[in-house]
């Protein structure tokens, strides 16, 4: 570990120990605004380690983030807790797997498509079986969790994720992942495995992505098909990653916070309005800060730097 | 038989609303994720005339075609030629502008919320029974079916006999060799774009017809067209109407012998068949 790399490690547990302090300062308003950002953080992050690095972007957060939900919400009352956050995890692994195995394999957009429906595919799939099961839409997630835990525990998953980012960016299938998405031709007649590249990463990925449907569940209380799987998570899944810039590792992190106080906004202020107003920042965002506020500064920093040498 | 019956009658509506999405991804290179809304939008449209007017949904053709003309020429113009211009290669483009009409796809979400509500809306048109071989079918179904088929010939000759058609063929097969015999591609894009959005947008007209749609239909619209073009073989227009068939078909036949909730599973599970089975598509050459 260089210096620079233990002085980074050092910001970065100065400010989850920070963050961690969030509920003595407020339990209310400001706690259920960081339980968002904890929650959209791990999404973005965990999103932008696949999608950053490859190009190739997934549409189907919310499709893992429901099937986290389902596997919680289902098994409650059957099994710990605990027991179902793994259970989760592995069903959004193997859920991943199948989908990456399926679709990675050949040109990107094919992997495009398939995200695009998937969280409505898997909501129709959820519903049938729960009509053909014979039990209700709906489903309590009934526990004695405080917000202030699940406020933690989604800020500790954030960690992992971070801490997997990085370890992943410094392994040999970061750099894979890397060089594929310079060159997928470059990747393969350098003798990488470009599809089982990006099957591993989608899968890891995914996961926490599930996870995070499993952590937010008792926090939701009521679960039913049309809120765990809507489309408006994926979307402001891929608007938070972008408006940060997905080719750093904290890049998500920096759009999540003003976004999802931004949102806040909206929602209270136009509630109408929400979807119309979130395609237009969507638009905005890729057509004036395609690399996020990480390129902006990033350049900024760039342009500077000659200036003074 | 009544699968059959139903699922081609299906499968033309579906064969308009493809070619649509053909022209915009096949010839201006747009993979547009918003092309759902727009047929919603034609659906919408249809039903707000219809009910206001009492005439024919036919008539609304008049209006709904050149105003989804306009509409998607203005996207095209406005707001994707500009990533065209910026993308350094055909994969960043891809990337771009699947990003710009997803943006544009809640855009027009937002709109129709705005305008129209959030209620599922239909209206009954000719609701009457038919009888073909012994079995009966709603009236409704069997005009939307003929109208289809006599606008995807329509189309088709067009595109074959005509100087124009030829023009968008031959974009679709190499925007650069096109432009070497003074074709302006921009503008041939963008005629293709608008164009797309026309034909989408009066399937988006006949779908109204039959079914049942609200303002949140529109990406499983966008995602079967999406999927009877790849199944179809992108460049080839034949395969296309194969394709809406073997679609139509199958949910059909799914949504009768299984449960109506589960005909996007049915989709999905004919394109994982052709993404390991033949991803270029029924009638596409097989490259590299």
């Amino acid at each position: 570990m260089s210096e620079k790399e233990k002085r980074t490690l050092g910001i970065a547990c100065v400010l989850i120990v920070l963050a961690a302090l969030l509920p003595i300062v407020d339990q209310g308003y400001w706690l259920s605004i960081g339980v968002s950002i904890a929650m959209y953080t791990v999404l973005a992050t965990s999103w932008a380690l696949f999608s950053g690095p490859t190009n190739l972007i997934s549409l189907a957060s919310a499709a893992f983030f429901g099937v986290g939900m389902y596997v919680v919400a289902g098994g409650i009352d059957l099994m710990p807790y605990w027991i179902l956050v793994l259970l989760a995890g592995l069903a959004g692994a193997i859920l991943a797997a199948l989908v990456g195995i399926a679709t990675l394999r050949i040109a990107g957009v094919y992997f495009v498509i398939f995200t695009l429906g998937m969280a409505e595919l898997v909501r129709q799939i959820v519903v049938w079986g729960q009509a053909t099961l014979g039990t209700q839409a709906g489903l309590y997630v009934l526990t004695d969790f405080t917000e202030e835990l699940i406020f933690w525990l989604l800020l500790g998953l954030a960690a992992i994720v971070f801490f997997i980012g990085w370890w992943v960016g410094r392994s040999r299938l970061g750099f894979a992942l890397r060089i594929i998405g310079n060159d997928e031709m470059v990747a393969i007649h350098s003798g990488i495995n470009t599809a089982r590249a990006k099957v591993m990463l989608f899968v890891i990925s995914s996961t926490f992505a599930a996870i995070t449907g499993a952590l937010v569940a008792p926090r939701w209380s009521y679960v039913e098909p049309t809120i765990a799987f809507s489309p408006f998570i994926s979307f402001q899944v891929v608007i938070m990653a972008l408006l940060g810039g997905v080719h750093r590792l904290w890049g998500p992190l920096v759009g999540v916070i003003p976004f999802t106080l931004l949102w806040e906004v909206i929602n209270s202020n136009f509630p109408t309005q929400t979807t119309l107003l979130l395609g237009i920042s969507f638009l905005l965002i890729v057509y004036f800060i395609p690399h996020g506020f990480v390129g902006l500064i990033e350049d900024m920093a760039a342009r500077r730097k000659p200036g003074h040498g | 038989m009544e699968v059959i019956i139903i699922g081609i009658l299906l499968g033309g509506t579906y064969a308009l609303m493809a070619m649509g999405l053909q022209l915009q991804y096949g010839v201006a290179r747009i993979m547009n994720l918003a092309n759902g809304e727009v047929l919603i939008a034609g659906a919408f449209s249809t039903f707000w005339f219809f009910t206001g007017t009492q005439l024919s949904p036919f008539w609304a053709l008049i209006v709904v075609v050149p105003a989804a003309f306009v509409v998607n020429w203005l996207i095209y113009k406005i707001l994707l030629l500009p990533l065209v211009k910026r993308a350094k290669s055909q994969g960043q483009l891809e990337v771009e502008s699947i990003l710009a009409t997803f943006g544009i796809s809640f855009i027009f979400i937002g709109v129709l919320l705005a305008v129209f509500g959030g209620d599922y809306l239909s209206y009954s048109y000719l609701a009457e029974a038919y009888v073909i071989f012994g079995e009966k079918y709603g009236l409704n179904r069997i005009t939307a079916f003929i109208a289809a088929a006599v606008l995807c010939i329509a189309f088709y000759i067009w595109l074959i006999r005509t100087r124009a058609g030829l023009t968008l063929r031959a974009v679709a097969v190499n925007p650069a060799a096109a432009g070497f015999v003074s074709i302006n591609v921009t503008n041939a894009s963008a005629f293709a774009f608008a164009l797309g959005g026309s034909v989408t947008a009066s399937g988006g007209m006949l779908l109204s017809m039959f079914l049942t749609f609200d303002a949140s239909l529109g990406v499983i619209f966008t995602l079967k067209a999406l999927i009877i073009v790849i199944m179809g073989g992108v460049s080839d227009i034949r395969g296309t109407i194969v394709a809406a068939f073997v679609l139509g078909m199958t949910e059909t036949a799914v949504a009768v012998l299984i449960d109506p909730g589960l005909t996007l599973a049915a989709s999905y599970i004919l394109f994982l068949i052709i993404l390991v089975v033949r991803p270029e598509g029924l009638f596409g050459r097989r490259t590299a």
